[in-house]
């Protein structure tokens, strides 16, 4: 019984110039993004960034103050009913009734959510056994571990088979086994569902996500792939290089590679010969490839040993310190010490 | 959720108890001396002791509870609307107070079987009585609601609930008699109080005298509780 989305040419999600504030102080300011169907995303940003109020103004919970979101064509402002259908939410921390039983809970939000009786009983056990909650099913809630809490709610978000799933931190507090789990989990939704997630976990966001969007202060400082976004604010690659011997002629051996390639931090001029081996960093602007050459030139150059060559991908961390700084920057009109 | 949460049964045992000592104390009057009244009527009379004390039971819960846990969150993003939230959570706890009120039936039940008596059980006042507590707790429940709305602490939710009854049951009965409304100034506020003392309905509804001036009374009184309450639900939504 999935859901069909009332039109089909619409993308599942399009916000433009999303406004809301609170007493007058804004949360969210101005943001405007689209997400296609099937597309898995990610929301990044700082706490109190505005990303719970973002999905939350998506799931039709809270009004907005100004802008326009619509979910499958449909406005949420004045059809929030017809949208809540089409969603699938589970809010940040996940709160659950304490006293109910896994199996009541979610017959009772299956039922809430219009799943007809003949059909619930079916896809309760399939969302019990695609969740690993059929050994707890009789177990009262308030007593599950969190893991367990955090499946319930993920089952719970997918039971009437929306066609857009939007989850609030759907990994804070798990331990590694489960998050692996849970990222399995949201991984097998991928094409049929579209899914909107939050993390604080980064590498977690960049495996399961096609696109991310960090938000900061109300504002989206940043989108794409993750591929993407490194491009744009890392902007070059870079390789750790382990070498010993001669290193004054290491910079002439790089220039000949390429006239991009430097050492970051530059050598220290009492450097000159080194038995030890050092980890040393090069970069450059250039995005392809420059591993195989460097590694060629830096075996032929006679006074220099090389023991590793790897080039380093930045990694999303990088990325959103680099993206939410840029915006503090922009927002202060000056630089911040110590990063954001 | 009602049905499944300790503070429900917690409730239900502590009214049977109470009532059954008021039913068992009224007997005993009635062994010792010859009264005017059926113990129906009197029995009748207590009704605000379990008003006072199990209506904010019932209801404190209700919104407070959902919203301090943030399951208010996850209900309003299924297809269903605050007034259908209020509406059921009203409905829940009206039926369960009726369905408490009906276990008193048993009482009655039990002494026309001892007795074997029918003067003991009159009808009238019987049916009367549980009419008002019918009409009556629609408004009582409403009240209850409307005070869990308010706040996320259920203990606040109780007590305003408890405060908001007392007005209206004793609080009334209590400004009718103040000297201050015999001004003829205040004669209109006078009649007004006057409609208003649920003791004086209870009577009215004993001797089988149904106005409907009364039951307007409780009626708008529960519209207009349960439409504070849903603008008190979404005026927490809108201010955070």
């Amino acid at each position: 019984m999935t859901v069909s989305p009332p039109d089909d040419s619409a993308p599942a999600i399009e916000v433009s110039h999303l406004v809301k504030a609170y007493n007058g102080i804004p949360a969210v300011n101005d943001i405007s993004f689209t997400v296609g169907r099937g597309e898995i995303l990610g929301f990044l940003g700082p706490n109190g960034a505005g990303k719970s109020t973002t999905m939350r103004i998506l799931t039709g919970y809270l009004p907005a103050t100004g802008g326009s979101v619509r979910v499958f064509g449909l406005p949420v402002a004045s059809r929030a009913e017809e949208v809540k259908r089409l969603i699938g939410f589970m809010p940040e921390n996940n709160p659950l009734p304490e006293d109910m039983r896994v199996s009541e809970y979610l017959y009772y939000r299956g039922r809430l959510k219009e799943v007809p009786r003949s059909r619930l009983s079916v896809r309760l056990d399939e969302v019990l056994a695609l969740c690993d909650l059929t050994r707890v099913r009789h177990r009262i809630l308030g007593q599950l571990s969190k893991g367990n809490r955090q499946r319930v709610g993920i089952a719970e978000a997918i039971l009437a088979e929306p066609p857009l799933i939007i989850m609030d931190e759907p990994t804070i507090g798990l331990d590694p086994h489960q998050i692996l789990i849970v990222r399995d989990l949201i991984a097998r939704l991928r094409g049929r569902m579209t899914v909107i997630l939050s993390s604080h976990i980064l590498p977690e966001i960049e495996m399961t996500c096609d696109r991310v969007l960090i938000i900061n202060r109300g504002q989206v400082v940043a989108q794409g792939s993750p591929a993407a976004l490194r491009r744009e604010f890392l902007g070059r690659s870079a390789y750790e290089l382990e070498v010993a011997g001669d290193l004054e002629v290491l910079p002439a051996v790089l220039g000949q590679v390429d006239p991009s390639l430097r050492l970051e931090p530059p050598l220290s001029p009492e450097a000159g010969q080194s038995i030890e081996f050092q980890r040393l960093r090069v970069v450059t602007d250039r995005e392809d490839d420059l591993g195989e050459p460097l590694l060629h030139a830096l075996v032929a150059a006679p006074r220099l040993r090389v023991r590793g060559l790897r080039r380093a991908e930045p990694s999303l961390e990088d990325v959103f310190l680099a993206s939410t700084q840029r915006s503090w920057d922009v927002v202060d009109g000056a630089p911040r010490p110590g990063g954001a | 959720m009602l049905l499944v949460s300790p503070s429900t049964f917690i409730a239900a045992v502590l009214f049977l108890a109470i009532m059954g000592f008021v039913f068992a104390g009224i007997l005993e009057s009635y062994s010792a001396a010859p009264q005017e009244n059926s113990p129906a009527s009197v029995f009748f009379q207590y009704f605000w002791l379990p008003v006072f004390f199990m209506v904010p039971l019932l209801t404190m819960k209700c919104l407070a509870e959902e919203r301090r846990l943030g399951t208010l969150e996850t209900l309003l993003t299924t297809p269903v609307t605050t007034t259908e939230v209020v509406l059921g959570k009203f409905g829940a706890a009206y039926f369960l107070y009726m369905l408490l009120w009906a276990s008193t039936g048993g009482f009655f039940y039990v002494l026309q079987h001892f007795a074997g008596d029918a003067r003991f059980v009159d009808r009238g006042p019987l049916i009367g009585g549980y009419v008002f507590i019918a009409v009556s707790g629609l408004l009582f429940i409403a009240i209850g609601v409307f005070a869990s709305s308010l706040s996320r602490n259920q203990a606040v939710a109780g007590i305003g609930a408890f405060a908001l009854l007392f007005g209206l049951i004793s609080g009334l009965s209590f400004v009718e008699g103040m000297a201050v409304l015999d001004l003829e100034v205040l004669r209109p506020l006078k009649e007004a109080v006057a409609y208003a003392q649920v003791f004086q309905h209870l009577e009215d509804f004993s001797r089988g005298i149904v106005d409907t001036r009364q039951l307007l009374f409780y009626l708008s009184g529960t519209v207009l509780a349960l439409i504070f309450s849903i603008l008190g639900v979404e005026a927490k939504l809108l201010h955070g």
